[in-house]
């Protein structure tokens, strides 16, 4: 098995309290059928959507956000799958992708290799 | 995991954006639907991630809160806010803990109801209050409202950003400790509730579950209305009576197939016998005072059917005398169809059939019949061929309603 991380890009903005609500119950069905199929190693957390970045030799601080809103990582889980194949495979059941958000599915470098 | 209980965003979306127009008035009443949005998001991120919380409600409405602190914190030298803020408002330590104030449980027990007597605003058509009444207090967006109404988008908008214009204008929420005006304007929150029930029971939508969920908006903010002192009239106890005795009927309404039974074809067994219960116990509390509204008596007709075991069973004279009553009170195209029906099961397909050639001016009353006139009539015809016993017509006189009888239920 390899380690991958999925970070949540875009999505959900005004949307209906029944929407956000079923939204929330399908982002719960999917993470308890990953974890249940020992996909989840660590299913990680929120990220806010404003902060700082600090840059170069001088440490410049400016504020976030740092990208379009449709590019800001909201969140990130780290999973446990075969090969990129099968983790490109169970990020397509992401309730992100139904509200114009996305998922960057990223390996992890392993340091046996 | 535990589950948010069903609706819970859409129930409290009403509850907070009713506290936060409160706090900020009713003129920042768009600034407040941006608070309550922002803090569902919020607990969209969060809750998927760490799993919903032991009490969601409380969660929402505290997450609410602190959004709103800080938009008090950042607008207070651009924004005018509700009186209640007053000086408070300009120093930090005294802003936060009026704020909580604001927000304790005495405090945000009557946000619901007054906004419920805001949204129906004399200057509001009733149409523009049932859909005020939806997207403020029941949390549909514009396309939910629109999908109810089976309305185009552009026209629900329209409709519910000119009715809030109204509302906004109004300067201040409605005073729900004013017994004067809180009884003046209760008929007409009656009847933006009694309209909100009929668009779920006999509306447009194709949709039962979206007809079904604005039966039960009606229902829950008709007991809101019967929790309050001054709301729990026998008129309120008449048109909840006649809210439980209809849905009642309601998983008999549809067949396998998607399309609707008449009342006379349903499969009775089907019938919510919890809910007619409670039906004719509300219709018992609400036989006191002097005044006979429309709502105990299509609540009666209600009850008569609930408790008839068959179409045969049913006593139809009564509820042709019925009909009469309420033609008298608040005549309309659809209750004259209704009786005319009720004849035709009383007396015979042909006199139905001539009650109904009667009816003139079918199409002047806004109101959308469940059954049009001509499946009325075919549904009388198909029933032509039944055989009807011991009918004998024409009888000498209807018998006076029993009203007694109908009233109390409590065998």
């Amino acid at each position: 098995m390899s380690e991958y991380v999925f970070l949540y890009r875009g999505g959900e903005t005004g949307r209906s309290p029944e929407r956000i609500q079923q939204s929330m119950q399908k982002w719960m069905a999917w993470f308890k059928e990953l974890g249940q199929n020992g996909h989840i190693k660590d299913q990680g957390q929120p990220l806010e959507r404003t902060g700082k970045v600090v840059k170069g030799h001088q440490k410049t601080v400016t504020d976030g956000p740092f990208a379009e809103a449709k590019d800001i990582v909201g969140g990130y889980t780290l999973i446990e799958a075969r090969d990129l194949e099968q983790a490109v495979e169970l990020s397509k059941g992401c309730p992100i992708l139904e509200v114009e958000g996305g998922v960057e599915v990223r390996p992890v470098m392993k340091l046996n290799m | 995991m535990t589950e948010p209980s069903e609706h819970l965003f859409r129930h409290e979306a009403g509850r907070i954006v009713s506290a936060l127009t409160r706090i900020f008035g009713v003129h920042n009443l768009a600034l407040a639907e941006d608070v309550v949005q922002d803090a569902f998001c919020r607990a969209l991120e969060v809750w998927k991630f760490r799993g919903v919380p032991e009490s969601p409600a409380a969660w929402l409405m505290t997450t609410a809160k602190n959004r709103a602190l800080d938009v008090l914190r950042r607008e207070r030298t651009a924004r005018t806010f509700a009186p209640e803020l007053g000086r408070w408002i300009e120093s930090e330590w005294t802003l936060a803990p009026r704020v909580e104030e604001l927000f304790a449980a005495p405090a945000i027990r009557d946000d619901l109801l007054r906004m419920m007597f805001s949204c129906c605003h004399p200057r509001l058509r009733e149409e523009a209050q049932v859909a005020l009444i939806l997207n403020i207090l029941c949390g549909f967006s514009v396309d939910e409202v629109g999908n109810a109404f089976v309305s185009s988008h552009a026209a629900i908008e329209k409709r519910i950003s000119r009715a809030k214009k109204v509302l906004a204008a109004s300067k201040k929420l409605f005073d729900v400790t004013a017994a004067a005006e809180f009884s003046a304007r209760l008929p007409a929150v009656q009847r933006a509730l009694y309209l909100l029930f009929n668009e779920g029971y006999h509306g447009a939508s194709t949709e039962s579950a979206v007809r079904g969920e604005l039966c039960q908006e009606a229902m829950r903010l008709a007991t809101l209305l019967l929790e309050h002192p001054l709301g729990a009239t026998p008129a309120t106890h008449a048109l909840a009576a006649l809210m439980c005795l209809d849905a009642a009927r309601l998983p008999a309404r549809v067949d396998a197939a998607g399309h609707l039974n008449s009342l006379l074809e349903q499969d009775r067994s089907q019938w919510d016998q919890e809910l007619v219960v409670k039906g004719l116990r509300l219709l018992d509390l609400s036989a006191t005072g002097s005044a006979l509204t429309e709502y105990h008596v299509e609540a009666a007709i209600a009850s008569i059917h609930a408790r008839a075991l068959s179409v045969e069973d049913t006593d139809w004279e009564i509820i042709v005398s019925l009909y009469d009553t309420l033609m008298a009170i608040r005549p309309s195209p659809v209750i004259a169809l209704n009786r005319a029906i009720a004849i035709g099961e009383r007396s015979g397909p042909q006199y139905g059939l001539e009650a109904i050639r009667a009816i003139t001016n079918l199409n002047a009353s806004p109101g959308i019949p469940s059954t049009s006139p001509r499946s009325a009539s075919l549904s009388l015809r198909a029933r032509s061929t039944k055989t009807r016993a011991n009918t004998s017509w024409p009888p000498s006189r209807s018998p006076a309603i029993p009203w007694s009888a109908i009233f109390s239920n409590s065998a």
